[in-house]
């Protein structure tokens, strides 16, 4: 005789996962009366319908987010009640006052390009999967908010996330990540709200932010950010599985083939560009943590972005007729490892220090060691100056964004990802619309001045978005003192002179620097120098750059 | 384990005393009370403003030189895009238990019903009724749910978007609540026909009026036209005409519990939204500089939407003779319509 249960006795006949879903997908129809209006256009042509890979309704997705919630917010809770903050390293809490200004614009940004995409392809299979993208992002975008306040309220120095949204429009690191947010939504449909988002950013760099990022929190005595972003990346599959279908969907038409390349090549590079040097930068120098069996950033890479995205995502792409670029993986990869991008974009970040609305501190002996073993040649380049950096910390030295003595050469600015030409041999200029202007890198190059165009290889792309705006940060402070910058910034805290951002993590008001310590410099703009050259100075002066700078030794 | 990167051996809040140590609170917007909302420290200034914080304005721009988000996406003007909190006040986490609450409660009326052998008690008219007008509704709601998730791209600022938003997200969610409930009870009811609904939404005169000023809706490029068209006036004079006027007047008179209760979570979604609606809408309206020129275009979208509203409703009329109880009148149910539809406009110095 088989056991009764509940479940035996109540079931009942429910309607099965496929026909709920094939029901919902049928709610759609084709209008008559009023056509529905291209408000953002794309280049691209859809007609076959993509399908929905999730299977999933709003009737379980719902209580499944709300289950989800509960963990995280009980988690938070507990560590309050655990007392996390205690044990918890400013070092790495400092770096996430950039980082959550940045993320919950482009999550937000990621919920509007819904709209965007939603009126791109035939059929409503996808609106589900839209409608909880869209909702997912709201939840995104919040929930970081949330922990930001969260951290606000509880650890130790909380300037810089007290002006956090005022700062994410100022800063003049923040503008990369703005880059990377108004990417998502400007231009294109299929390029911004699909490729670029979703095909690229979510499918391959989501890894590195929202896994990688975390584990590296949890090191560092942080077990919130994990137990957030790990539940942010839960959502991901379902935005990568709308994003694969879209594209999918848009690879049945030959004519689309061109585009597919072009914005894999685009944002493929871009997201490296972008989410490398922030996230390399987070993980490599907001750690304390040097236990030498772990992996490195550039090794995280090659499991995520080479083995995972690459080899799984990208190549198998070629057997549908598209030309993937082989060669920009392998160079984003050699960039990481054998020319320092992730340290020299560290550096950069250090020696502006002035105008961030967080506090970096020096890299000790111990962190040398660590650098040392996992990207050997470290040492003897970046040794040196972060010594520098130590030495130059205390106030009433000179501020090292300005001190000759250290040999460090503040970069040109990309003008296509808005990340410093760090890479200087990699430098070239370009002229757009009779104005010089430069690139990190030759594809960077060819994405300002090829890809955002009205044309591509022949073929006209009127949707497609245009670089605008007053992109280089340097030019907006342009031959205005330090202090002055900084007051127009805001980056001041409330007693109106000490600055809210520190070389160091020392805790005290006589080790703080004010606005008096740092006036006296003029910044300047690097690009309207370079536009204000004769043409042989400018010459010499990109082979000057190309070679690179010599740190002064430090004793 | 200790804070070794902290000079004081800490992390925490209080560790040490020195400028600013204690600035707890967002201080880069002027809340609407003395001291800010957790709405308002999640939502405030996410999306930038060239005219606030972001010195170097939209660093993309579509081909025609437009920005991420402009001030003309709308024809309506505002001294202050920033003002308008919502007052539902709704952020993931309280937009996530309320939908959760919603999904649950239906999920139990149906399996209850269907357990309780409810379907069977229907009067058969209703069940047809059901089958083919509710079935029709559905896409109104879907319909309206898909404007909506396209307006959520336009505002000028995070608060109007996330309202909108929300909004999308609850109309979506009635939209396959009405579609599930639909093809549950119909297993246990010989003869049903699921595919009725989307056939009269498509085909049957009754529903034309409908579908037309949906499509109207859908097809509008003003994202706040969308909003106001749907909360202001097609809402009051045909969802709530339908959804209260009709299906939770009639379900009980003709032996069904489980359709209003079904619906009913659909009233508590729209008085949310109508409340969201009317305080942006109010806003717009007593402007200083923009209120008279806001309040005639906000006339021209009543008049525009009011009529094919108006005419949606006389067309649904026949379904108020269908079911064989009938509780009360098209014409008393169109009344209350009406007067809600007058308090409305009232609430923002409108009028029909």
């Amino acid at each position: 005789m088989s056991t009764l249960t509940l479940n035996k006795i109540t079931a009942q006949k429910g309607i099965s996962v496929a026909d709920a879903t094939r029901k919902c997908a049928d709610l759609g129809w084709n209008p008559s009366y009023v056509q529905e209006a291209m408000t953002y256009p794309s280049d691209y042509k859809i007609t076959k319908a993509p399908r929905d890979p999730m299977k999933q309704v709003l009737r379980s997705y719902f209580s499944m987010q709300e289950e989800k919630d509960n963990r995280v917010y009980g988690a938070l809770d507990a560590a309050l009640r655990g007392d996390m903050f205690r044990n918890v390293e400013p070092r790495w809490v400092e770096w996430m006052k950039l980082f959550l200004a940045i993320i919950p614009f482009p999550e937000i940004s990621a919920a509007r390009s819904m709209a965007m995409v939603s009126r791109l392809a035939p059929g409503e299979d996808l609106r589900t999967g839209f409608t909880m993208q869209m909702v997912d992002e709201f939840r995104h975008s919040t929930i970081q908010m949330n922990l930001k306040k969260w951290y606000m309220e509880n650890y130790i120095d909380p300037a810089g996330f007290d002006i956090t949204e005022e700062a994410f429009g100022k800063c003049y690191a923040t503008t990369i990540g703005r880059q990377f947010g108004e990417g998502f939504i400007t231009g294109d449909a299929m390029t911004s709200a699909c490729m670029y988002l979703t095909v690229v950013a979510e499918t391959a760099f989501t890894n590195t932010l929202f896994v990688a990022m975390p584990s590296e929190a949890a090191r560092n005595g942080d077990y919130a950010l994990p137990t957030v972003f790990l539940s942010v990346q839960s959502d991901e599959s379902r935005h990568i599985g709308n994003g694969h279908s879209l594209m999918m969907a848009a690879l049945k038409e030959p004519e689309n083939h061109l585009l597919i390349e072009r914005d894999m090549k685009y944002a493929f590079w871009q997201n490296h560009a972008i989410v490398d040097a922030a996230i390399g930068t987070f993980i490599e120098y907001g750690t304390t943590d040097r236990d030498k069996t772990k992996e490195s950033y550039a090794e995280m890479w090659h499991r995520w972005v080479y083995e995972d995205y690459y080899r799984t995502y990208m190549l198998p792409m070629e057997k549908y007729g598209i030309k993937i670029h082989h060669d920009d993986v392998t160079l984003a990869w050699e960039r990481i490892t054998k020319k320092n991008y992730v340290h020299k974009i560290g550096q950069f970040f250090a020696v502006g220090w002035p105008v961030n609305f967080w506090r970096i501190e020096a890299q000790t002996e111990k962190d040398f060691e660590w650098f040392e073993h996992k990207y050997p040649g470290w040492y003897a380049e970046f040794g040196d100056f972060w010594k520098w950096y130590a030495k130059l910390s205390k106030p009433g030295q000179k501020v090292i964004t300005f001190n000759e003595e250290v040999g460090y050469v503040y970069p040109h600015r990309c003008w296509s990802s808005l990340v410093p030409c760090v890479i200087r041999e990699d430098m070239v200029v370009g002229e757009l619309n009779g104005q010089l202007h430069t690139f990190a890198h030759e594809i960077d190059r060819w994405t300002a001045m090829e890809a955002f165009s009205d044309e591509f290889q022949g073929r006209p792309t009127p949707a497609m978005g245009r670089f605008s705006g007053k992109r280089e940060w340097e030019t907006l402070y342009d031959g205005v003192d330090l202090a002055d910058a900084i007051v127009d910034l805001n980056f001041v805290r409330s007693d109106g002179k000490t600055l809210i951002p520190q070389p160091h993590l020392r805790f005290d008001d006589k080790d703080m620097w004010t606005l008096d310590h740092v006036r006296g410099h003029t910044l300047g703009s690097p690009l309207n120098a370079l536009r204000g050259m004769d043409e042989a100075t400018r010459k010499a002066h990109l082979a000057d750059y190309a070679k690179g700078f010599t740190i002064s030794p430090c004793n | 384990m200790v804070a070794t990167s902290s000079s004081v051996g800490s992390g925490a809040a209080g560790a040490a005393i020195f400028a600013d140590s204690e600035s707890r609170r967002y201080r880069y917007f002027e809340p609407r009370a003395k001291r800010a909302t957790h709405y308002e420290d999640v939502t405030v200034d996410v999306q930038p403003d060239p005219e606030r914080y972001l010195i170097q304005d939209w660093i993309i721009s579509f081909p025609d030189g437009r920005g991420a988000y402009q001030k003309d996406s709308t024809k309506a003007q505002s001294s202050n895009w920033h003002a308008f909190r919502a007052p539902d006040q709704e952020w993931e986490r309280t937009h996530y238990q309320r939908q959760s609450r919603i999904e649950v409660m239906v999920q139990a009326v149906i399996a209850n019903g269907r357990k309780s052998g409810a379907q069977h008690a229907f009067d058969a008219a209703w069940g047809k009724t059901l089958q083919k007008h509710l079935g029709a509704w559905k896409h109104a709601e879907f319909g309206l749910g898909c404007a909506l998730m396209q307006a959520q791209r336009g505002g000028y600022t995070q608060m109007i978007n996330n309202a909108t938003l929300t909004n999308s997200s609850y109309k979506l969610r009635l939209s396959q609540d009405i579609t599930l409930y639909l093809a549950e009870i119909g297993m246990d009811i010989p003869g049903w026909d699921d595919e009725a609904g989307k056939t009269a939404w498509l085909e049957d005169p009754m529903w034309q009026g409908t579908r037309e000023a949906v499509e109207t809706i859908m097809g509008c490029t003003d994202y706040l036209e969308q909003y106001f068209a749907i909360n202001l006036v097609f809402e009051p004079l045909v969802g709530e005409l339908f959804r209260s006027g009709f299906l939770m007047q009639f379900g009980a008179a003709n032996n069904d519990f489980m359709t209003p209760s079904v619906i009913a979570a659909a009233e508590g979604d729209y008085e949310r939204n109508l409340a969201n609606a009317i305080d942006l809408i109010w806003l717009l309206a007593n402007d200083e500089k923009f209120g008279a020129q806001n309040r005639t275009l906000f006339q021209s979208w009543v008049k525009k939407h009011g009529a094919l509203a108006d005419k949606a409703a006389r067309q649904l009329q026949p379904i108020w003779s269908k079911p064989h109880s009938k509780p009360i009148s098209f014409e008393e149910a169109r009344a209350v319509s009406e007067e809600r539809f007058a308090k409305i406009l009232g609430e923002v110095s409108l009028s029909r």
